[in-house]
C-alpha cells in the first residue's frame, strides 16, 4: 500500500536575482529611516573619527547627525544663502563649507559661529575640501576658479583658472598634499599639483564631471557624469579602464564601502547601484527620490542618501545582535532533549526490533484532500496567512483540483464572504505570469457558476469588474509587448548575416546498391 | 557437430499474471496465477517466482485447485485442453482433450469428476455467446485423455468468468444476460450485474453492479420469495466480490483500488484498504481465511494477510494500454525500461522475468477514477553511462490546454536510485516530439524537439550550477521537427524538419548542411555505428528507407519498404527495420554499407511493430552463421501492438536454456529423496527399453550404472529400497558397462579430476569454430570425443529422463 503523496508545490525561482555574497551582504540592512531636511541634500560627509558624526549640507544649514540619532546633535545654520559642500578634516574637528554668495566658512565642530570667512570667489562655491595636511582649503567656484587657502591666516595662497565651466566635483589626495583631482561641466577631469601650480593631467569625460572619487591607493580614479561613470588608470597616464552605464539619469555621486572597497553610484534615476570587485552590478537600493548625494559609514554600518526632495534617507545594518533579540521574544518550543529522546538509541545485537510505522505528517489541505473534501480544502488553502504570504500554495491546491477534476465542485455553493476571498485572490495574482493560467480556469469556472446570482450582490459585482479592467490592461500591456517583439525580431533580421546554406535537395534517387527487400 | 542456427520468434517474459483470479493453495504457502501460457507458482511468504508449470499451448483461462486433493489444480486453455498438474513439484498428471476453446472452469465439492467450462457458442469468434457446460471427466490410468461427454448446463451467459459462481452445493447460475436488459429498461440506470460472490453457508448471493452498489440477495433458493438488500460504497462498477470461507465478510473491489471489507450482517460496518496499485479486478481468500489475494490491472498480484495488511507484492511487466515511451534500457542495471504504472517508469529485469523497482516520475497521488486525465510519463530517455535520465510527462492530450514538464534525474550512487535534479516547468510552448541525450563521454547534453517548431539543447553546469538550463534554441524555416538524433560520437546532430534533416554541429551550433529526399515526412532517423559511422539512415512516410554519405552529403542507397521501426543496434554496425506490408511485418537486419541484408525474417507477426530495443547480452554467444551472428552481442526485443513483447531466440541458445532448466528440475528431484531417484530412474529405463528410441538412448545407461552403483554405495542402507529391486539394476549396470568402453570403470574411480578435464573439454567444445568438429575425423579422436561426449551427457541425460 502506497503512502498518500501530498500535493507538490511548485517552487518557482525569481529570475534575474542571482544570490551572491554581495547581495547577501547589501540585503543586511534595515529598511530606510527618513529624516526631512529643509531642502535638496547636497552633500553628505562622515567624520573620520569615531563616532562617526555625519554632517548633512541641505539648504542654508549644515547638520551634523550621530549615527543612530533622528535629531541632529548640532546645526550650523549662519549661512545667509545656500550652503553647499560642508566636509570634514582628516580628524574631524574643523568642517569646511561654502555658499551660494561664494564665501567659504570654517567651523569648529564644537563652535555655533564660524572660525574663519574666505572671501575671494565671485559666485557661488559649490565644492570644497581640506587637503590632507590639514592646514589647507581647496574650494571650487562657478566662476571657473579654484583657490587654495590657508587656514591659520585666513589667506589666498593660489588661484587657478584651467576649467572652462561650472567646477562641481573635487577630491583632495590623501596620500599627498599637494594633490588634488577636480571634475568641471567642461568635460574634463584635472589632477592639479600644487607644487607646480597648473594640472598635470586631464581627462576627457565626455560629459559634464558631477563627481570624482579616489580610490584609497590612488591608483584609480572615479569620475561620473551624464549617465557614464568612468574609471581612469592614474598610473597609466590616465588611461580610461571602464566606462559604466548602468543607470539610466544623470550619475550625481559615487562612494566607495570601507569594506572591500565596492563602488556605490547614485543618480537621479533614483537607484543606488553596487558594484562588485570586476564592476558587475551586484545589489541595488530603490529610493524614492533623485538621489544627489551619498556617502558610507565606515565599516559600512551606515549608508546615508540625500536627495532632492529633502529626505535624508539613513540605511542601518543589522547585526545579529538585532536578530538575537527577536528570537527571544518568540515563546521558546519544547527543548532539544524532548526531540532526540531515544532517538540516537544503539541497539544490540541480541536484541528484537520491533518497527514503529511512521507517521505521514500531512497539511491540512493534504488531509482534507486525502479524504476528497475539496470545498474544504481549497478553503484551507485560502485562509489568510496561507492566501498573503504563500499564493503558490494556493495555487498549488488549486492546481490538484483541477487536476482531479473536482475544481468546480469545490468552488460551487459559496456565500458572499468566500466568494469575494477568492474574487481577491484572483485579481491579486492574475496577472502573475506563474499563477495565471490555472487561476483564469479559476476565473471561467466562477463565471460559469454563480452567472446568475451575480447581480445580487454589489461587492462581488464591483470585484468582477474591476478584475474585468484589470484583464483588460493586462491584454493591451501584452499586445504592445508582442509588437516591440516584433519590431526587435525584424531589427534583429536585418542585422544578422546573410548566410548561404547548400542545400542539397532533391537528390536523384541513386541506382546504387538498394536493399533487397524480396 | 554442426551448429543448426535456426532464428526463431519467441514469446519472452512479462505475460500478464492478472487475468484469472489467482489461487492460494491450501497451506498458505504457494500462489498460482496463470500468465501466458505457463500456470506460475510463487511463494507467498518471499514475493520469489519458484516455478512455473509448463505445457499448455495457448494462454491459459482458468486455473482451480482440484477439490478431490488439495495439491493438485486443473488448468484450462485456449488451446481447448484441461491439464491436471501437480503444483508443488511442477509436474503434469493429465491432459483432457476437450477440443473447442475454454475460457472458465469451476469445480464443484459435490460434483466429483465433473468440470464446469466456458466455452464459445457460435464457431464465429464475433458473436460473443458463451454457453457454461459440464464435462465428466473420464476415470482412465493414461496420461492423455479425451473427454467428450459434454453436457450443456446453460446458454447465453455473459464473457466475464467473475458473473458466474459456486455455493453451497447447489449450482446457482444467473442469466445475466437477460436480467441486465430489464434492469435497464426500467429505470435507466446503470445496474447491470458486473460480479457474483456466493457465501459459503448461508442462502445469500451477492451481486456486483455498474453503478457500484452491491446487492445481497437472501432466500434465495425458494425463487419467488427472494428479498434483497442493498450497499453502496464504490463509485463506480464493482469489479470483483468474494466471501471470506467462515462467510464472516464478504471483499469487494473496484476500480478505485480501494479494498473493502464487508462485515456479513452488521451491513454498515467496513474496513478499508486504500492505494493498492492498479484497479481491482479479482479476489481470491485462501481456505482458512488467513490471506487474501487481491490482482489488479497493473499486472500485479497483492498478498494481503486476514489483518488488513499487505504482506506481498508480485508485479509483472506494466503494460497497460499502450506503451508511451520507447523501450529502452538501462545503461546500469541493464534493465528493460518503460512506462509502467500511472505516472512511474518501470524497470524490468529481462534475463530473470523480474520487476526490479518502479521509478515516480510524476510524485503525485493517483486518482482512481475512470475517465480523468492525468499525468502520463511519455517520453524517457538515458544518457550513455545512466547517470542521467530525462522524462516528459504529459496531460490533458484532449482537451486544449496541454500540461506537460520535462524533468532531468542524476543517479545517486548513495541511494542506487534516481534523484530528481532539475524539473522545466515549461520546456517548449508545444508539445515534445522526440528527445535524445548525446553520446560522448565528457559532456552531457540532451535534446528536445517539439511542435512548436524548435528544438532545445540543454546543458547542466552553466555557471557552476547543477541544474539544467537552455544552452540553444534552433528553428529551420517555421517547420515542425520530427526526429533528432546524435552521431555515434555526438560531433553531429541530427533533425529532421517535416521533409528536410538538417545536420547540426553542437560545438558552434552552426548548421552544416540539410538533406531532402522530397515525398514523405521523415518518420526515423538513425546515424550508423562503428565503421558505418559515415552513413545517415532515415524513413518518410512514403515508405522510403533512404541512407546518406555523410562525407559526400549525398544519398548513398535508397529502397523503397515501409519501415514503422528502425532501430540501431548499439554494439554492431547492425540495424533492425520493421516493415509493415499486407498485414505482416518482416523484419530486416543490415548494415548500412552492405546492399544485401544480413538477414530477413518474413512474418515476424501479423501487428505493426512500433517498439523495438536492442538488448546486450550477458555473454555474447559465438556463432559463425551469417544469418544468426546478428544475435551475438545483444538481443532484439520488440513490442507488437497487442502488447506482446516478442523476440528472437537461435537455436543454440535454446540448446543451452533447455539444457540448464532440465538441470534445474534434477536438483529438484534429487531434494526429493534418493530412494525416489533410483526407482524413479529404474522405470524410466524400462520405459525406454520399450519404446527403443534412438542409438543414442544405449550409450547413457552404462554411466546410468555408474551412478547408480555410486547411489547405491553412498545410500545409508535403511533407506535403500528391497535388494530385489535393485538386483537387477544393479547387475544390469554392470553387464552394459562391459559392452561399453573399456576405461569406464577406471572413470568412476577417479571422479574429481575427471570431471574437471570433462569440463575444460567442453568449453572447449564451445568455443570450437566449425570446422574443428566436422564430421570426419581420425578413429582416435572420434574415440576421445566419443569418450567426452559420453561423461558429460550421460548422468545428464539419465537425470533429464527421470522428470516424467
Amino acid at each position: 500500500m502506497a503512502s498518500f503523496k501530498p500535493t507538490k508545490v511548485q517552487f518557482l525561482p525569481k529570475l534575474g536575482e542571482k544570490v551572491t555574497e554581495d547581495t547577501l551582504y547589501w540585503k543586511n540592512y534595515k529598511s530606510p529611516v527618513q529624516i526631512k531636511e529643509f531642502g535638496a541634500v547636497t552633500k553628505i560627509d562622515f567624520s573620520p573619527l569615531a563616532p562617526h558624526n555625519y554632517a548633512v549640507t541641505a539648504s542654508t544649514r549644515i547638520h551634523v547627525y550621530g549615527l543612530h540619532s533622528q535629531e541632529p546633535i548640532r546645526s550650523f545654520t549662519r549661512f545667509r544663502d545656500t550652503a553647499y559642500g560642508g566636509s570634514f578634516r582628516g580628524d574631524g574637528k574643523l568642517l569646511v563649507a561654502g555658499s551660494e554668495e561664494g564665501l567659504i566658512r570654517l567651523f569648529d565642530i564644537s563652535g555655533r559661529v564660524a572660525l574663519r570667512q574666505f572671501t575671494g570667489h565671485s559666485k557661488a562655491v559649490h565644492v570644497t575640501s581640506f587637503l590632507s595636511d590639514g592646514f589647507r582649503v581647496v574650494s571650487g567656484s562657478d566662476d571657473l576658479t579654484f583657490r587654495v587657502w590657508d587656514v591659520p591666516s585666513a589667506v589666498e595662497l593660489s588661484s587657478i583658472t584651467e576649467h572652462t565651466d561650472y567646477i562641481r566635483a573635487l577630491a583632495p589626495s590623501k596620500l599627498n598634499p599637494d594633490l588634488f583631482v577636480t571634475g568641471s561641466y567642461d568635460h574634463t577631469v584635472k589632477v592639479f599639483d600644487m607644487r607646480s601650480g597648473s594640472s598635470v593631467m586631464t581627462m576627457q569625460h565626455g560629459h559634464p564631471v558631477e563627481c570624482v572619487l579616489l580610490y584609497p591607493s590612488e591608483a584609480l580614479l572615479v569620475s561620473t557624469g551624464g549617465r557614464y561613470v568612468k574609471i581612469w588608470d592614474l598610473l597609466k597616464g590616465g588611461q580610461e579602464l571602464v566606462s559604466l552605464k548602468n543607470h539610466h539619469k544623470t550619475v550625481t555621486c559615487a562612494c566607495l564601502s570601507s569594506v572591500g572597497n565596492k563602488l556605490l553610484t547614485g543618480s537621479l534615476d533614483r537607484h543606488v547601484k553596487v558594484y562588485n570587485s570586476s564592476y558587475k552590478v551586484v545589489h541595488n537600493f530603490d529610493c524614492d527620490a533623485s538621489i544627489l548625494s551619498m556617502a558610507v559609514a565606515p565599516d559600512d554600518e551606515v549608508v546615508a542618501v540625500g536627495m532632492t526632495n529633502g529626505v535624508l534617507s539613513v540605511r542601518h545594518r543589522k547585526h545579529k545582535k538585532d536578530k538575537e533579540t527577536l528570537t527571544s521574544r518568540r515563546r521558546r518550543g519544547p527543548s532539544y532533549r524532548v526531540f532526540v529522546k531515544g532517538k540516537n538509541f544503539v541497539p544490540r545485537q541480541d536484541d528484537f526490533l520491533v518497527s514503529k510505522p511512521v507517521k505521514q505528517y500531512l497539511r491540512k489541505y493534504d488531509k482534507q484532500l486525502k479524504s476528497f473534501e475539496v470545498s474544504k480544502a481549497l478553503d484551507t488553502a485560502l485562509q489568510t496567512w496561507t492566501r498573503t504570504s504563500k499564493p503558490e500554495v494556493t495555487v498549488a491546491v488549486i492546481i490538484e483540483l483541477n487536476r482531479r477534476g473536482t475544481l468546480k465542485n469545490a468552488l460551487a455553493g459559496r456565500n458572499e464572504e468566500s466568494l469575494t476571498k477568492i474574487l481577491n485572490f484572483l485579481l491579486k495574482h492574475i496577472f502573475d505570469p506563474r499563477f495565471s493560467r490555472p487561476l483564469l480556469t479559476v476565473g471561467d469556472i466562477v463565471l460559469d457558476l454563480y452567472r446568475q446570482v451575480l447581480h445580487q450582490s454589489p461587492v462581488v459585482e464591483r470585484q468582477l469588474q474591476r478584475l474585468m479592467e484589470v484583464l483588460g490592461r493586462e491584454a493591451e500591456l501584452q499586445q504592445e509587448l508582442l509588437q516591440v517583439l516584433g519590431i526587435l525580431d525584424t531589427l534583429f533580421a536585418s542585422l544578422t548575416p546573410r548566410k548561404e546554406v547548400a542545400a542539397l535537395a532533391a537528390l536523384p534517387v541513386d541506382q546504387g546498391p538498394q536493399l533487397q527487400a524480396a | 557437430m554442426v551448429e543448426t542456427s535456426d532464428i526463431r520468434v519467441v514469446r519472452c517474459g512479462g505475460s500478464k499474471v492478472n487475468l484469472t483470479p489467482p489461487i492460494i493453495s491450501n497451506d498458505s504457502r504457494f500462489v498460482l496465477c496463470a500468465s501466458g501460457d505457463l500456470v506460475k507458482v510463487y511463494s507467498t511468504r518471499t514475493e520469489e517466482w519458484l516455478h512455473s508449470l509448463q505445457g499448455h499451448t495457448n494462454q491459459v483461462t482458468g486455473i482451480t485447485l482440484n477439490p478431490a486433493n488439495h495439491l493438485q489444480v486443473y488448468s484450462c486453455s485456449v488451446d481447448g485442453t484441461v491439464k491436471l498438474w501437480d503444483f508443488i513439484d511442477g509436474i503434469l498428471i493429465k491432459t483432457f482433450v476437450i477440443g473447442c476453446p475454454l475460457f472458465a472452469i469451476y469445480v464443484s465439492e459435490k460434483h466429483e469428476g465433473v468440470l464446469f467450462l466456458h466455452v464459445s457458442m457460435a464457431t464465429d469468434s464475433k458473436n460473443e455467446c458463451f454457453q457454461l457446460v459440464s464435462v465428466h471427466l473420464p476415470k482412465s490410468a493414461e496420461q492423455e485423455v479425451e473427454a467428450k461427454e459434454m453436457s450443456a448446463v446453460s446458454s447465453h451467459i455473459s464473457k466475464n468468468p467473475s458473473c458466474t459462481a459456486f455455493g453451497r452445493g447447489v449450482r446457482v447460475h444467473f442469466f445475466f444476460f437477460y436480467f441486465s436488459l430489464k434492469a435497464t429498461d426500467k429505470k435507466g440506470a446503470k445496474n447491470a450485474f458486473t460480479c457474483i460472490a456466493c457465501h459459503p453457508t448461508d442462502d445469500c448471493i451477492a451481486t456486483g453492479h455498474e453503478d457500484g452498489k452491491i446487492r445481497l440477495w437472501r432466500n434465495f433458493i425458494h425463487k419467488k420469495e427472494y428479498t434483497y438488500s442493498t450497499q453502496h460504497w464504490h463509485h463506480n462498477a464493482v469489479n470483483t466480490l468474494c466471501f471470506t470461507p467462515e462467510g464472516t465478510h464478504l471483499l469487494s473491489g473496484g476500480i478505485e483500488s480501494v479494498l473493502v471489507q464487508w462485515q456479513y450482517g452488521a451491513d454498515n460496518r467496513k474496513e478499508f484498504l486504500p492505494r493498492l496499485g492498479g484497479s481491482i479486478l479479482h479476489i481470491s481468500a485462501s481456505s482458512d481465511g488467513q490471506l487474501f489475494c487481491t490482482s489488479h490491472s497493473d499486472n500485479k498480484i497483492t498478498v494481503i494477510e486476514s489483518s488488513f495488511k499487505v504482506c506481498g507484492v508480485i508485479q509483472g511487466l506494466v503494460k497497460g494500454d499502450a506503451v508511451l515511451t520507447d523501450l529502452m534500457i538501462d545503461p546500469r542495471s541493464k534493465a528493460l525500461v518503460l512506462n509502467g504504472k500511472p505516472g512511474h517508469l518501470q524497470f524490468y529485469s529481462l534475463l530473470r522475468d523480474k520487476h526490479l523497482y518502479n521509478l515516480d516520475i510524476v510524485q503525485q497521488e493517483y486518482i482512481y477514477e475512470a475517465g480523468l486525465d492525468q499525468f502520463e510519463v511519455v517520453k524517457a530517455a538515458f544518457d550513455i553511462k545512466g547517470s542521467w535520465l530525462a522524462t516528459v510527462e504529459e496531460r490533458g492530450k484532449k482537451s486544449s490546454d496541454l500540461e506537460f514538464f520535462l524533468k532531468l534525474w542524476a543517479f545517486d550512487e548513495r541511494t542506487q536510485s534516481f534523484v530528481l535534479n532539475t524539473t522545466i516547468t515549461a520546456a517548449h510552448t508545444d508539445r515534445i516530439i522526440s528527445m535524445c541525450f548525446s553520446s560522448s563521454e565528457e559532456t552531457t547534453m540532451l535534446v528536445t524537439a517539439a511542435e512548436d517548431s524548435q528544438f532545445k539543447a540543454w546543458c547542466q553546469g552553466a555557471d557552476d550550477q547543477n541544474f539544467w538550463s537552455c544552452d540553444f534554441v534552433g528553428s529551420y524555416h517555421k517547420l515542425n521537427p520530427t526526429n533528432c538524433s546524435f552521431s555515434a560520437d555526438s560531433s553531429l546532430l541530427a533533425v529532421s524538419f517535416q521533409e528536410v534533416i538538417t545536420i547540426w554541429s553542437p560545438d558552434t551550433w552552426e548548421m552544416l548542411t540539410t538533406l531532402c529526399q522530397p515525398p514523405g515526412v521523415i518518420r526515423d532517423l538513425c546515424f550508423g555505428r562503428l565503421s558505418c559511422s559515415k552513413y545517415l539512415l532515415g524513413t518518410t512516410t512514403k515508405n522510403l528507407l533512404c541512407c546518406w554519405n555523410l562525407l559526400t552529403c549525398e544519398l548513398e542507397w535508397s529502397t523503397s519498404v515501409d519501415v514503422s521501426k528502425l532501430q540501431p543496434d548499439p554494439f554492431s554496425e547492425n540495424v533492425a527495420a520493421f516493415s509493415y506490408q499486407s498485414k505482416h511485418t518482416d523484419l530486416f537486419v543490415f548494415k548500412p554499407s552492405e546492399p544485401r541484408p544480413l538477414f530477413t525474417n518474413k512474418n515476424v507477426c501479423s501487428e505493426k511493430v512500433h517498439r523495438a530495443v536492442f538488448v546486450p547480452r550477458e555473454e555474447p554467444l559465438n556463432s559463425c552463421d551469417e544469418s544468426t551472428q546478428w544475435l551475438n552481442r545483444s538481443q532484439l526485443y520488440f513490442l507488437t501492438q497487442n502488447m506482446d513483447l516478442l523476440t528472437f531466440s537461435t537455436a543454440t541458445e535454446e540448446d543451452r536454456m533447455l539444457s540448464s532448466s532440465k538441470q534445474l528440475v534434477i536438483d529438484d528431484s534429487v531434494a526429493v529423496t534418493p530412494f525416489y531417484l533410483l526407482l524413479g530412474k529404474h522405470r524410466q529405463q524400462q520405459q525406454k527399453l520399450n519404446t527403443q528410441s534412438h542409438p543414442v538412448a544405449d550409450k547413457p545407461q552404462q554411466p546410468q550404472g555408474s551412478v547408480t552403483i555410486k547411489e547405491l554405495l553412498h545410500t545409508p542402507a535403511h533407506v535403500l529400497p528391497a535388494a530385489s529391486v535393485l538386483c537387477s539394476m544393479f547387475v544390469n549396470s554392470f553387464l552394459i558397462s562391459n559392452t561399453g568402453e573399456m576405461d569406464s570403470e577406471k572413470e568412476e574411480e577417479d571422479s574429481e579430476e575427471e570431471m574437471e578435464a570433462c569440463d575444460s573439454q567442453q568449453e572447449l567444445r564451445a568455443q570450437g569454430s566449425v570446422d574443428e568438429v566436422t564430421p570426419k575425423l581420425s578413429k582416435a579422436q572420434e574415440r576421445e570425443l566419443k569418450r567426452v561426449r559420453k561423461t558429460d551427457f550421460s548422468w545428464m541425460a539419465g537425470l533429464i529422463d527421470s522428470k516424467p
